[in-house]
């Protein structure tokens, strides 16, 4: 039943999308590196991601933990810490009014904060941990509120934060509750809501669903679905589970020791994956509505980052390497909009004879 | 771990600085008495209230007593009394903490209602009026009330840790499989609080030399022993201060600061390795690598 | 559409407890901390009864004696029979003395001062309790406020240059005795430069009362004992503060409010201090006995003339029932202090109301 909800979620959601594909790009994504500074030698937790974010898109980001996907959230918000430093690299807002275009990277302080929650907003993976155990609930949205609409009463913020919880099925009359005293659904739910609450044009998703139970998960997906289309706000949403992508995501792209090794539309990374790494990770999980195969994992462990391996830095767990993968690093290539970076895939590295173990054999 | 905690110029400074009062505090005695005119009890009536000088380092008190060797002689008293205090506060607070911990229950209640009270007792006063009681006592028996007295806080920190240690998986396992209570508490989860315990006994030594010198000061304290505090007091008791013989009291005084700084620098290491959000980044080396890359283009 | 709102409702059912199930927990709280404290005080009236008793020899006989030879003749009767109340009698066992000690405590009678003969103990502490309050309790409330202040400043900019002085500086400072800053004050501002008078509490000449030249005077004599203790008290707070204040920066809550685009002062008190702070409530008894002993201590060097300059003289004098009702005294109220610090940490914490 609950696949149900979401195919038909799914099915929807694909023709507004391509509406609204139109209007044009919502983040444009270049070059961005960020590196943990330690005393010794820079950790690069994310090297040379490069993507475009259409308006009203669900882009999914997939990886193992420790391949940088939370470090990019943080970075795309311009929330990291010390010692994480954006050293390289763009991100290009444009808002829908046609204002002006913000690099989000070298935006001062105040220009940022004009924009936050107004246009970018962050959802956290743990509700409990994000909202403050000590503020009530509508307190907390009051002040997002009121932060950015200086004409807005205290009562009417209050209002506001109750209307905002009925939209994913909280009642209003929570909004005096203290974050304790909700279950942990309602908490996450209300955190979306929170998320909405300056009608923002981006909204970052890191792991929403990964503290909640399955069922739990599936109303809140189905929920963001529903809201996206009302609002037509994009998403990047970031996991680890790249079987919850598959349903959700318009585009994925997915991540490796800090790099993007493929981008393309959901269906394209299923049923054609690429990179040998992409195929891994889809060969980890059952599929939800196909005759069952085998299931096979990814052997090795992710790399330490403070110690990359040289040229591709799949290449140690990779069964389709050859000669020139430890040494040559593959560039993210698009081909029909679907890109990757994998040295089987660019003609002019490829080796001669091409191997047994080719390209999209699975199938 | 260890290797870890050697790493951090905190400990290392902090353990130097104990490491080296320790050594006066053993080798004091041996050292004002080989050197002539280093006796902390001479009284040298040619020599009464002077100011330092290439004779006397750190001059002489009103008695004419040398003030340095009284220093080095102080240590000893000092220490005595914090880690004979502490060996008892901290072997009183596992005994408190410990049970309490991991019998959970009835047994924590009342532990814990006895550690509470203590906690929210004055304990200055209280050791004050039962040293004031008993007069004219030595060192040992000061040490004594201080550690009989101070065990709270510590029982407090190992009672939160037993607890945490004896919910884990391992030890409720061999709870099952019938291991008897003692060879757990000692065997298992006691040296799982090795790291708090060394921690609680370094405040604990701290502790017990700022009592006992504030007894000393207050008057409490062995008339013929020479500790830091009973410097003071005597500075303090003959008007230094108005006299203007700040040498009397400042050296004391310094040194009790000193040892104090170096256990918190130690605490702070620890508490940096047991809690690594607590570690950081010299906000220069950040500032560099953003003006190398991204703050040029801005 | 229908089809995903409609499981919503069953999820919210299990919520929060209602208003009036609150309240309870909220008082229930209270009440418990409210019931330890008072077995707490009782603690603390038992054990000043039964210390006396415990001690070797007998200090009853022994304060009759002293007293008849400081006052030059015989002991009322009404004082003989106060005295055995309090430090023991040999005729009665040790419930009808508890009975009786009870009675005396009942009446706020606390024995007679041996040295200040007949002046009752009771008169005696009544006099010094409100300059000690003064003293500590503003002293207490200025180190905490710049303490948690200048700790959730270091906190926020860990790492930076201000941290990295100010913070091993303070743990210095925090490292210090009490009353050797307080010496050390004394001969710099008192003797050296002569800002301040070198003891006491007030200007003897002037009339005690609320005039102008008196309070005037208040002040000047209060200054520099007041600094002291601010000085090496700020610094244990300032320290806890940074370090809870590290942790709590890196909470998600935190980074919420940031990412909400709220003003940095809104970040760092509503979201970062307002929660920094909490353990410093809890942690608020163990630091008040250090405080009030330095605070004691303190007087003494400065002759102030509250209840810690009493409790030295008493002790240098062997006025045993001066020692006895000045313990009684700072004890009832350190806990009664312990007490509404606790009241106060139920208000800032939604949580803690919850449980036990």
């Amino acid at each position: 039943m609950v696949t149900q909800i979401m195919s038909d979620t799914d099915h929807d959601d694909a023709g507004t999308t391509a509406a609204r594909g139109a209007d044009g790009d919502v983040l444009r994504v270049t070059g961005l590196t960020v590196e943990y500074v330690t005393d010794g030698d820079p950790v690069r937790a994310c090297a040379d991601v490069t993507f475009t974010l259409r308006r009203g898109e669900i882009l999914g980001v997939a990886g193992e933990s420790g391949s940088g996907k939370s470090t990019l959230i943080t970075a795309l918000t311009r929330l990291q810490r010390p010692p994480a430093v954006t050293t390289a690299g763009s991100i290009v807002f444009q808002p829908r009014d046609g204002g002006a275009a913000v690099d989000l990277v070298t935006a001062s302080p105040r220009a940022l904060r004009a924009l936050r929650w107004t246009s970018l907003s962050i959802v956290l993976q743990s509700a409990m941990d994000a909202l403050n155990p000590v503020m009530r609930l509508g307190a907390q949205f009051a002040d997002a509120l009121r932060t950015h609409d200086r004409s807005l009463g205290n009562d009417a913020a209050w209002a506001r934060a109750a209307e905002l919880l009925a939209t994913v099925g909280i009642s209003g009359d929570r909004a005096r509750s203290y974050p304790h005293e909700l279950s942990g659904g309602m908490r996450q739910r209300a955190s979306i809501a929170l998320a909405l609450a300056c009608g923002p044009e981006l909204v970052v998703m890191d792991e929403p669903t990964t503290a909640v139970d399955v069922v739990m998960q599936r109303q809140i997906l189905a929920q963001v679905l529903r809201l996206r289309r009302t609002l037509g706000f994009a998403v990047v949403f970031v996991t680890h589970d790249l079987s919850l992508l598959l349903e959700l995501a318009d585009r994925i792209a997915i991540m490796y020791a800090g790099r993007i090794v493929e981008l393309g539309t959901a269906s394209e990374l299923y049923d054609d994956p690429r990179h040998p790494y992409t195929r891994g990770l889809r060969d980890s999980f059952p599929p939800l509505r196909a005759p069952l195969r085998r299931l096979t994992g990814i052997p090795g462990t992710p790399p330490d980052l403070r110690r990359p391996p040289s040229g591709c830095p799949f290449h140690p767990r990779c069964a389709a390497r050859f000669e020139g993968c430890d040494t040559h690093l593959p560039e993210l290539v698009t081909k029909g909009g679907h890109a990757v970076a994998c040295r089987l895939h660019d003609p002019t590295q490829r080796p001669q004879p091409a191997p047994g173990t080719s390209t999209g054999g699975a199938r | 771990m260890r290797t870890g905690l050697l790493k951090g110029w905190k400990v290392r400074v902090g353990l130097s600085v104990i490491g080296f009062f320790v050594l006066l505090a053993v080798l004091g005695p041996w050292l004002t008495a080989s050197v002539p005119g280093l006796d902390p009890r001479a009284n040298d009536l040619t020599a009464i209230g002077l100011p330092p000088s290439a004779e006397h380092w750190l001059g002489t008190t009103q008695f004419g007593q040398d003030v340095l060797a009284q220093t080095i002689e102080g240590a000893r008293g000092s220490l005595f009394v914090g880690f004979l205090s502490a060996v008892i506060g901290t072997a009183l607070a596992i005994l408190v903490g410990l049970p309490a911990g991991y019998f959970g229950g009835r047994t924590d209640s009342w532990l814990n209602f006895l550690s509470n009270l203590f906690i929210v007792m004055p304990v200055l006063p209280l050791i004050l009026i039962v040293a004031g009681y008993m007069q004219g006592t030595g060192l040992w028996v000061i040490a004594l009330i201080i550690g009989f007295f101070g065990w709270s806080g510590g029982a407090r920190t190992i009672r939160a840790q037993a607890m945490s240690v004896s919910n884990r998986d391992f030890v409720l396992a061999m709870r099952t499989l019938g291991e008897p209570h003692h060879r757990l508490l000692f065997h298992e989860v006691l040296p799982h609080l090795t790291g708090w315990i060394a921690a609680m006994f370094l405040s604990g030594v701290i502790g017990g030399v700022m009592a006992e010198a504030g007894l000393a000061f207050l008057g409490i304290s062995d008339s013929g022993a020479i500790s830091w505090g009973t410097m003071i007091q005597a500075a303090q008791q003959q008007s230094a201060v108005l006299r203007g013989m700040w040498w009397w009291f400042v050296p004391p005084g310094l040194c009790i600061a000193l040892v104090a700084t170096a256990a918190t620098l130690v605490n702070f290491g620890v508490d940096e390795l047991a809690n690594p959000k607590l570690r950081t980044v010299r906000r220069s080396v950040v500032r560099r690598a953003q003006q190398t890359s991204v703050g040029s283009d801005a | 559409m229908t089809t995903t709102e409609a499981p919503a409702p069953v999820r919210t059912a299990p919520g929060g407890p209602p208003a009036a199930v609150r309240a309870v927990r909220r008082w229930g709280f209270l009440l418990r901390r409210l019931g330890f404290y008072a077995a707490a005080a009782a603690a603390a009236i038992v054990l000043n009864f039964l210390l006396p008793r415990l001690m070797p020899g007998d200090p009853s006989s022994a304060i009759v004696e002293e007293l008849q030879r400081v006052s030059g003749q015989q002991v009322p009767p009404e004082t003989l029979e106060s005295i055995r109340a309090i430090f023991g009698d040999p005729d009665q066992n040790l419930g009808e003395q508890f009975l009786a000690y009870l009675g005396q405590l009942a009446r706020f009678d606390l024995g007679v001062s041996v040295v200040n003969f007949p002046v009752p103990v009771s008169e005696l502490v009544l006099q010094a309790l409100p300059w000690t309050l003064l003293l500590v309790g503003t002293t207490t409330v200025l180190a905490f406020v710049l303490g948690t202040g200048l700790g959730v400043i270091a906190g926020w900019k860990a790492g930076s240059r201000l941290d990295s002085i100010l913070t091993p500086l303070t743990a210095f400072l925090s490292s210090v005795p009490y009353f050797w800053v307080a010496l050390l004050a004394l001969w710099v501002f008192g003797f050296v430069l002569g800002w301040f008078p070198l003891s006491g509490g007030y200007d003897a000449n002037l009339a005690e009362g609320f005039n102008l030249p008196f309070l005037a005077s208040v002040m000047h004599y209060g200054a520099l004992p007041a600094a002291t203790i601010v000085f090496s008290a700020f610094g244990g707070w300032l320290l806890g503060m940074r370090n809870m204040t590290v942790t709590t920066v890196r909470e998600d809550y935190v980074l919420l409010a940031q990412a909400k685009g709220l003003s940095r002062g809104r970040v760092i008190l509503r979201y970062a201090a307002r929660n920094a702070m909490l353990p410093s409530f809890t942690g608020f008894a163990m630091a008040l006995g250090g405080v009030i002993g330095g605070a004691l201590l303190t007087e003494t060097v400065f002759s102030y003339p509250g209840i810690g300059y009493l409790l030295f003289e008493s002790l240098n004098k062997r006025d045993y029932p001066m020692m006895q009702g000045v313990f009684l005294i700072v004890t009832l109220a350190t806990l009664l202090a312990n007490l509404l610090a606790d009241s106060l940490y139920v208000v800032l914490d939604p949580r803690i109301r919850e449980q036990g």
